[in-house]
């Protein structure tokens, strides 16, 4: 609210990091921008930094919601293991795509069901509620492999991690597809707006008549299916499952890429496609140091670096310092008032 | 139920848990109930034990810190290089670390109250810049064969009955002593409750925030400098990915212990039984053989499910009685 100028031009920032950081890659690497079409598909080091950023981006889309309701996901990257686990072994299996597809996505759902639950109606906080599937779903992912990294062979899988559609890789067309159908889905409804108003405070919104535990359950659901769908374009790349890596330490990727996209942690107003440009921008450093010749040792410094950077921009210390009304306050600051004695926050 | 019953119960329960646990493996194999079994659950957990101690304070005052695993790893990295490459005496080199883990964990600590900016996302970037400083020193594995290593790993504290207690071990235990005396006999432990409790009415009351948010960060990123001393002594090696996960594990065993992540109510003593519940769980699968070690994360998950919803209950129920606040 009071945090950045009204309009277009609070973006500014996202936008100008992912050119600058570009820029930069050009710099150091001339070729930076050239696209070539092979076998119908195309390549060049701009389609690498969209495809790789892929899984992060598709995270990152779900996380954003999550965020934007004072929450936070700890557990995607454990459900892309998940996901990953069962799409592998039951394609080893012998079943076809469809079963399989259904399956991954189903497990994808009802983690995000099981932290949506424990969030809305057990009143968890999110960040203890995501732990415990972060902790268990990896070992629930191992169950399904049995320890194993399954590998398989089916190209109607592959074609997921590494085919294309009308020379755009796969992985990038799911990510655009699902951040279209996600952003349909929350700013052509009141959804978005119900979001927000959980995120900025609980039980007002439940006494202005929104239905907070469908919405939080919702956004959960929602979030375990973006990471159902970023494990299975992980372990299609690759033609396996690695229980034990796969989406390993994604959930703060994810995160990062949230934050960096001007998210606050605090919840309210969300981005979902700054959240996709954060994921492009930490995608584009990684790439970038990568094509530098620099070690990739750095790569952590870096990324360190540039969030801390973005978040001294939206403390509200900083903001101190500039110019703005009188009496405004971030959001946050304001105490939620005391709960209604009863049905205040029934449905 | 009495006052002081209430507010035990989690610590009784948690305890409890350890104690049927430990029965229940002692039943099922006969050379289970020994003071080897005993002396190597708290060696191979000291160094859990002793980050897990400043995981508890920093959530106690209602923070967090991700960045444990790394600053860990870090130590174990510098240690290595200052005394294989740089020809350091250990002693030196583990001042230097610790002074370094501190140093970090203070500095997190000011950017958190001077900026006001979430512990979760400063620490998840001060957990960046350990493990990335770690590498940029070294990304091999450095083995540290100072003559020092070998004589303190020879030193332990031998009892008649047949109890071994290792200088990691007797390191967590006289952590975990000082931590309760500092929590409960000290200006810094009241301030710290009083800071988690309501950081407004702390502020209103004159507690001195800054200086507590930065004193306690920086004690945990000194207890996770100690622990990964001890983690370098009990690998003898220095090595940028060690102890990754870590900071999970301490929250686990934080939560396990009867602290909530709210901040303001718990134990350092739960917190160090929880360490212990988790080293039991794997000691058990060690000692079936025939189970895979996947169901240590299972049964982890699920402890911290049924511990959690027990805190939730205990909280329903304090709320009913009028005795102790609901979540705020």
């Amino acid at each position: 609210m009071t945090l950045s100028a009204p309009g277009p031009a609070r973006n500014l920032p996202q936008y100008g990091a992912l050119i600058a950081v570009l820029l930069a890659n050009w710099l150091l690497f001339p070729d930076f921008f050239a696209i070539r079409l092979q076998d119908g598909r195309l390549f060049g080091s701009l389609i690498d930094v969209l495809n790789r950023g892929a899984p992060v981006a598709l995270l990152a889309v779900g996380m954003t919601m999550v965020i934007a309701t004072r929450g936070v996901d700890l557990s995607v990257g454990a459900v892309m293991a998940i996901s990953g686990a069962i799409a592998a072994t039951m394609t080893g299996a012998g079943w076809s795509l469809p079963a399989v597809l259904a399956a991954s996505l189903a497990a994808g759902l009802l983690c995000g069901l099981w932290n949506g639950v424990l969030v809305a109606v057990l009143r968890i906080q999110p960040i203890i509620a995501t732990l415990i599937l972060m902790v268990a779903g990896r070992g629930i992912a191992q169950l399904v492999t049995e320890g194993q990294i399954v590998t398989f062979t089916s190209p109607a899988l592959a074609f997921i991690g590494s085919g294309s559609f009308l020379t755009v890789p796969m992985p990038v067309v799911l990510t655009i597809v699902l951040l279209a159908v996600t952003a349909l889905l929350v700013r052509a409804t009141a959804l978005g707006l119900m979001i927000e108003a959980v995120g900025i405070n609980r039980l007002s919104s439940a006494g202005a008549g929104v239905n907070t535990p469908v919405v939080l359950v919702a956004v959960y659901v929602w979030c375990g299916l973006c990471a159902a769908v970023a494990g299975l374009i992980v372990t299609a790349d690759i033609r396996g499952a690695d229980a034990n890596n796969a989406g390993l330490w994604l959930e703060l990727d994810a995160i990062l890429a949230v934050v960096v996209g001007g998210t606050s942690l605090l919840g309210g107003r969300f981005g979902l496609v700054l959240s996709v440009v954060g994921a492009l921008i930490i995608q584009s450093m990684n790439t970038g140091i990568l094509l530098s010749g620099f070690k990739p040792e750095f790569n952590l410094i870096v990324k360190a670096g540039v969030l801390l950077v973005v978040l001294l921009l939206q403390s509200p210390t900083l903001t101190l310092f500039l110019p703005r009304p009188r009496g405004a306050r971030p959001i946050g600051t304001v105490k939620p008032p005391v709960a209604p004695t009863s049905g205040g926050a029934k449905p | 139920m009495t006052g002081a019953l209430q507010r035990f119960l989690p610590l009784v329960v948690t305890t409890a848990v350890l104690v049927v646990g430990f029965l229940i493996c002692a039943a099922q194999f006969p050379n289970f109930a020994s003071w080897r079994v005993v002396a190597n659950l708290l060696t191979d957990n000291a160094f859990l034990g002793i980050t897990a101690v400043g995981m508890t304070f920093v959530i106690l005052s209602g923070g967090i810190d991700l960045s444990v695993g790394a600053v860990i790893g870090f130590t174990t990295v510098l240690l290595a290089v200052l005394i294989e490459q740089g020809g350091w005496h250990p002693v030196p080199a583990f001042a230097v670390a610790l002074i370094a883990a501190g140093g970090f964990g203070a500095a997190m600590g000011g950017v958190i109250h001077v900026f006001q900016m979430p512990p979760f996302i400063v620490t998840l970037a001060g957990m960046f810049i350990a493990r990335g400083l770690g590498f940029v020193l070294t990304t091999d594995s450095v083995p540290i064969n100072h003559p020092l290593y070998g004589e303190l790993n020879d030193m332990a504290l031998r009892f008649d009955f047949g109890l071994k207690l290792t200088l990691p071990a007797l390191l967590m235990l006289g952590v975990v002593v000082a931590a309760v005396v500092l929590a409960h006999w000290t200006r810094f432990g009241a301030n710290l409750y009083a800071l988690g409790g309501n950081r407004q009415s702390a502020e209103l009351m004159g507690v001195p925030v800054a200086r507590t948010t930065v004193a306690v960060y920086g004690l945990s990123g000194l207890l996770a400098g100690l622990a990964g001393i001890v983690f370098s002594l009990y690998t003898g090696a220095g090595y940028s990915l060690a102890a990754t996960g870590v900071e999970l594990d301490t929250i686990t065993a934080v939560v396990i212990g009867g602290t909530q992540l709210t901040g303001g109510y718990g134990y350092v003593v739960g917190t160090f039984v929880g360490v212990l519940i988790q080293g039991l769980i794997q000691t058990y699968i060690t000692f079936d053989g025939s189970l895979s070690s996947w169901w240590t994360k299972i049964a982890i998950g699920v402890l911290l499910f049924v511990f959690i919803l027990l805190q939730k209950g205990l909280l329903v129920v304090w709320a009913g009685r009028g005795g102790e606040p609901a979540e705020a």
